[in-house]
């Protein structure tokens, strides 16, 4: 195999993972950030977002039913040309974590195979060994037709926020080995307000710290704090939430009257899945 | 059961290029009035400035309006109107809003763009009142329990509309640079109209308000209204982004982003409009003979 020309471009997928309750304004921006901050380095060409909401099992306060978020999440990415909504994670029955997600979306990068099973969610070896292992696979019909100008292997990154990035280190929320292989196999897009605390995390961080040429930081100059707590908050006051979400959300939310005291109480005293998940894993 | 005043909002500026957060300043102040219990805002109008205010970087107040227009589309009680943009010369804010109040009383013909004749005015009135009535009607749980008992149709339709300035706590502020305010003008817009000023994480307008006598006295006629949910789209943070080919999908309307593609409006050399040029109030306050005739 000829050795990777460092002048091609490493097609990106861009993976969102979170509750999206409901999805924002902020969240699409996420995007759009991304893909300018990619496309600058030169090194990258960004072909796809994916928006993947997360299933009801993770038991997070207020989290209403996937299907209303998920149908949100579509109708808010309708008119953009490269951001889609895959529910893949919130139909499995049980809470998936991220890492799985991950890796399911890699596979299916690699081999466009119509196969949702868990299977897909299997560890991978580092980008482009896995090619060598299995010589005689069929090479998916996209690598036929690629330009020049891009590398052979695409890379799916995890998009996020600096909270996302930062809640590393809450206990049991996630596990080392999880956080290790997200950032050595995937890699992390993350994007801050100006004067964030996210590099000192990193620094302190000998995991993030290793693999620091992997994390991507972006800062993000237009402050925007446009939270789907805060959403939630303002639309239980009756205050108006337009030109922070999409209209079709707002819309759709006004309609359905997805958000009240009521729906805010859901899962209120029930641990999070993965505390729980993680907390078990230990006792045994 | 306590009649609510009608209340119409009136947002100057640039709107060079109008943004997600312009438009949510009047959805705040609606809010913030609305919950005051005496107010019942009708209207919201945006007036973009005029091309003579020779502010660096101000592209046409044909395109201003025209991306406006397209903003504002899918609203039902925001609107924009030309009327000072194509005056021949740049107009004081007082200007404008008293041209405002006045075609209000009257339906003078000279103020034609507001074209507000009363009976226009009435059924603007009722249009918004069905509107309100019906968006109640659907919001009736989650409204406070002092609010369902009213009865919208309770207003005098002969009690003409209050108009207030709508901006933002950084507007306030330029009150305090020297000869881009005269003294009485700000007096006349706290005493006979009223502000209600939407302030932004860092700045407190309350303290400037405290700091200056004038606004002191008419404190009770400025409204300051917080915004928790910090959306700090700059119009010039988004024609750098433009001019870099960045995207701001999500922090502008897309029919504004097309129009803006489609006229290749913001460019280096759109950026470089006016410069060097002084502002025209500046101009206008630093001459010793004031050729203009309040």
């Amino acid at each position: 195999m000829a050795m990777e020309d460092p002048d091609k471009k490493t097609e990106v997928v861009l993976l969102a993972c979170g509750s999206f309750n409901p999805i924002t304004n902020m969240h699409l921006r996420l995007f759009e950030l991304a893909k300018d901050y990619l496309h600058e380095t030169g090194k990258y060409k960004v072909i796809k977002g994916i928006i993947s909401p997360v299933g009801d099992a993770y038991k997070k306060k207020g989290l209403i039913s996937a299907n209303h978020r998920v149908t949100m999440a579509k109708l808010a990415t309708k008119n953009s040309d490269w951001v889609e909504v895959d529910d893949w994670e919130s139909s499995q029955s049980e809470w998936l974590e991220t890492l799985k997600v991950l890796r399911y979306h890699h596979q299916k990068l690699l081999s466009p195979d119509p196969t949702n099973s868990l299977q897909n969610a299997i560890p991978l070896t580092k980008p482009g060994r896995k090619r060598k292992q299995e010589p005689n696979r069929h090479d998916p019909v996209k690598k036929k037709n690629q330009s020049p100008d891009i590398k052979s292997v695409p890379q799916v990154k995890l998009l996020c926020g600096s909270d996302m990035l930062e809640s590393f280190g809450i206990p049991n929320l996630w596990k080392l080995e999880d956080i290790t292989e997200i950032v050595e196999n995937h890699g992390l897009v993350c994007i801050s307000r100006a004067g964030n605390s996210v590099q000192k995390f990193i620094y302190e961080s000998d995991i993030l710290w290793r693999h620091k040429n992997n994390i991507h930081l972006v800062e993000e100059w237009i402050t925007n704090d446009i939270s789907s707590t805060k959403i939630r908050r303002a639309l239980r006051r009756g205050q108006s939430i337009r030109y922070l979400v999409p209209d079709v959300v707002q819309a759709y939310i006004e309609k359905n009257n997805l958000y009240s005291p009521e729906s805010e109480d859901r899962n209120a005293g029930v641990v999070l899945a993965p505390l729980q998940k993680h907390a078990s894993d230990s006792k045994n | 059961m306590v009649s609510r005043t009608p209340l119409i909002l009136l947002a100057c500026g640039s709107f060079n290029p109008i943004t997600n957060m312009h438009m949510r300043l009047f959805e705040l102040a609606r809010d913030h009035l609305q919950k005051t219990g005496r107010y019942q805002v009708i209207e919201g109008i945006m007036s973009p400035v005029n091309d003579d205010y020779r502010k660096k970087g101000l592209v046409s107040a044909r395109h201003r309006i025209a991306m406006a227009k397209l903003a504002l589309e899918t609203s039902d009680w925001i609107r924009v109107d030309p009327w000072e943009s194509e005056q021949e010369t740049w107009t004081e804010t007082v200007k404008v809003l008293r041209g405002a109040a006045t075609n209000l009383r009257s339906g003078d013909p000279t103020y034609k763009s507001f074209d507000l004749a009363q009976l226009q005015l009435k059924h603007h009135y009722n249009e918004s009142l069905r509107l309100l009535q019906s968006k109640k009607e659907f919001m009736k749980n989650k409204w406070p329990i002092e609010r369902s008992t009213e009865d919208p149709l309770s207003y005098e339709h002969s009690v003409l509309p209050e108009l207030k300035l709508l901006c933002g706590a950084d507007f306030l502020q330029t009150f305090k640079t020297p000869n881009l305010w005269k003294e009485e003008h700000i007096k006349e817009i706290v005493e006979k109209f009223g502000l209600v000023c939407i302030s932004r994480a860092g700045s407190d307008p309350a303290q400037y308000i405290s700091e200056s006598d004038l606004l002191t006295q008419f404190q009770h006629n400025i409204f300051l209204v917080k915004e928790w949910i910090q959306n700090e789209i700059s119009a010039t943070q988004i024609r750098y982004a433009l001019c870099r080919g960045l995207s701001v999908k999500y922090l502008i309307p897309d029919s504004v982003i097309s129009y803006i593609a489609r006229h290749n409006i913001y460019t280096e050399e759109s950026e470089r409009e006016n410069e060097g040029h002084l502002l025209q109030p500046l101009k206008l306050y630093n001459t010793t003979v004031n050729p203009l005739n309040d």
